[in-house]
């Protein structure tokens, strides 16, 4: 079993929201596409997207931290909006987990994106069908590129490689150890939709250092209050020389 | 949720089809077991006409769900998925109740009737009974296959009960009832006591359903919060930008985005549209019998129905609003 996925460490991510535009950029030319905005340049401009970056803010001033979040499709192991297509447009890949939308077969019911508790599907209001991150299939197997640019768009453009790409069903992968290693999470586990996608929590590094650390007989410190004894001074020698 | 109009007028139409089938069914049934006298009036006019009216409607609701897809040309395809999705299988199982429908009309409408078997003494199963029988359970898969479609969303927590079927049953019975009781003050004015009585304990039936669920409802809480949403253990978080500016998808599918006053006033008007104001006109109807007071009871449940979807829909919280709380 091969299970596709992104694992975003929450840690690293500065909310650049690079991964949004690469996004919208690659799938705009890509397979996907197109995915159409509606007053891209005036008031109230609005507009489909596969991933969008969140921003939240944890804590009440002054003890605040602010947490950039980029969410996307889960491509979960058991996707509530795939049973309720009617038509079977939406569809789990069995070779590699990745949730996709035939375009030519969907209706444009928007059921799905009820069955979805991430609101990860977005209706494109001027093709009229729903649409959905698809990991950048259209890319991740494209012998064409380069083998290092084989993978989705989103995660090449991270300037801060906060965003890992790999199969989580894997125990050896590197996505799989980050989650194993980094305490990896998924979102709204409460619902059983199994989402494959995971997040590094926010994490913070502390010097633990204890008081009687800082002043006890032997700490190399005390040696700043050294004072060089002066010639009158008895010396170790004049104890022991009677 | 946000209501769509195209669902509202579906789902309230189809059932006021059903509804006023399955009227014209039980008098049919009472009158063979002999519970109540057979229509003195004619019979083609009751069962023929009555099934035309339910067909009509049904095809009115048919009609409005086509204004819900972006693609209504390609919604033939929507047949295929009826293993795992209720949406697929209410495809299925409408036009059938509608070819159904038309079939029992018809061989009422026809006179052909020839009785099939006789059991025990001179207790006659005719053809227009059998169909009626197979209508009358793909009237129930109907408004099963309908309200599943809400129903098995897990996480809509509002709607995955078992009252959503029960209400949709009832409540599309209750309105098709007092239909009926109007049409039968036309076509069969002996059988008004008798389908007005039905609608009014429908209705009482239906606000004792739809009552359970408004109180569950609203001691619900919600499984999902803002901190499983982005996985971080603090009491307080803030959503300082959803990924939009101008909204998006998440928020124009999802909110109903009308001022909560407004929502609490609907929910009012539902329940005295639905429930008293139809019984009390019901009610004096009878005693007459009027038509005036048949048809204003049936324009006010109609219209409560319709403000009873559009609640429905309103009330209905979904998980993915945590993650749209402010541009």
């Amino acid at each position: 079993m091969t299970q596709l996925a992104l694992v975003i460490d929450l840690n690293v991510c500065v909310g650049c929201s690079g991964c949004v535009t690469s996004c919208k950029e690659w799938n705009s030319s890509g397979e996907a596409g197109p995915m159409p905005d509606q007053n891209p340049y005036r008031a109230e401009p609005t507009g489909t997207f596969f991933n969008r970056m969140q921003t939240y803010e944890i804590g009440t001033f002054p003890n605040t931290d602010t947490l950039h979040f980029p969410k996307s499709c889960m491509h979960c192991a058991e996707p509530p909006c795939v049973p309720v297509c009617p038509t079977g447009a939406s569809y789990k890949r069995e070779e590699d987990g990745i949730v996709l939308v035939d375009y030519d077969k969907c209706i444009g019911c928007k059921y799905c994106s009820w069955a979805c508790p991430y609101g990860a599907r977005e209706f494109d209001e001027q093709s009229k069908v729903m649409k959905k991150c698809t990991l950048c299939v259209d890319r991740i197997y494209d012998l064409s590129l380069p083998e290092a640019e084989r993978q989705p768009a989103c995660v090449i453009s991270c300037p801060t490689s906060a965003r890992l790409f790999g199969d989580v069903e894997d125990p050896d992968s590197e996505v799989s150890v980050k989650i194993r290693e980094e305490g990896g999470y998924p979102l709204m586990a409460e619902w059983g939709a199994q989402p494959s996608n995971h997040y590094l929590p926010r994490r913070k590094t502390h010097i633990r250092v204890r008081e009687e650390e800082l002043v006890r007989a032997d700490n190399p410190l005390k040696r700043e209050n050294f004072t060089k004894p002066s010639k009158d001074d008895q010396s170790l020698d004049d104890i022991m020389s009677w | 949720m946000h209501p769509a109009f195209s669902v509202i007028f579906l789902t309230t139409l189809i059932g006021l089809g059903q509804g006023l089938f399955l009227a014209i069914y039980t008098a049919q049934v009472y009158s063979v077991v002999e519970l109540i006298p057979m229509t003195q009036g004619d019979d083609r006019i009751f069962y023929g006409v009555g099934s035309l009216i339910a067909l009509v409607l049904l095809g009115m609701g048919l009609i409005a769900s086509l204004f819900h897809l972006g693609h209504p040309e390609r919604a033939w395809r929507s047949v295929t998925q009826w293993r795992t999705s209720w949406l697929s299988r209410e495809v299925i199982a409408l036009p059938l109740f509608m070819g159904s429908l038309f079939l029992y009309g018809l061989f009422h409408f026809m006179g052909w009737n020839p009785v099939l078997i006789t059991v025990g003494e001179g207790f006659a199963i005719d053809l227009t009974l059998l169909m009626g029988a197979i209508t009358t359970l793909l009237a129930f898969t109907l408004f099963l296959c309908t309200a599943m479609i809400y129903a098995s969303i897990r996480f809509l927590q509002e709607w995955a009960s078992p009252l959503t079927v029960l209400n949709f049953i009832l409540l599309g019975g209750a309105s098709g009832f007092t239909l009926a009781t109007l049409f039968t003050y036309y076509a069969a004015p002996e059988l008004v006591n008798f389908i007005g009585g039905w609608a009014m304990v429908l209705t009482v039936m239906a606000l004792l359903s739809r009552g359970a669920s408004l109180i569950r409802n609203r001691l619900l809480r919600p499984k999902s919060t803002p901190q499983t949403a982005i996985g971080v253990r603090h009491s307080t978080i803030r959503q300082m930008a959803q990924g939009a500016m101008g909204g998006s998808f998440n928020t124009r599918e999802y909110f109903h985005g009308k001022p909560q006053l407004l929502v609490k006033w609907v929910k009012w008007t539902f329940i005295l549209f639905v429930f008293p104001l139809p019984i009390l006109f019901l009610a004096l109807g009878i005693s007459g019998p009027f038509d005036t007071l048949f048809m204003a009871a049936l324009a006010v449940q109609y219209l409560g129905l319709i403000a009873e979807r559009w609640y429905f829909f309103a009330e209905a919280n979904h998980p993915q609003n945590i993650y749209y709380q402010v541009a």
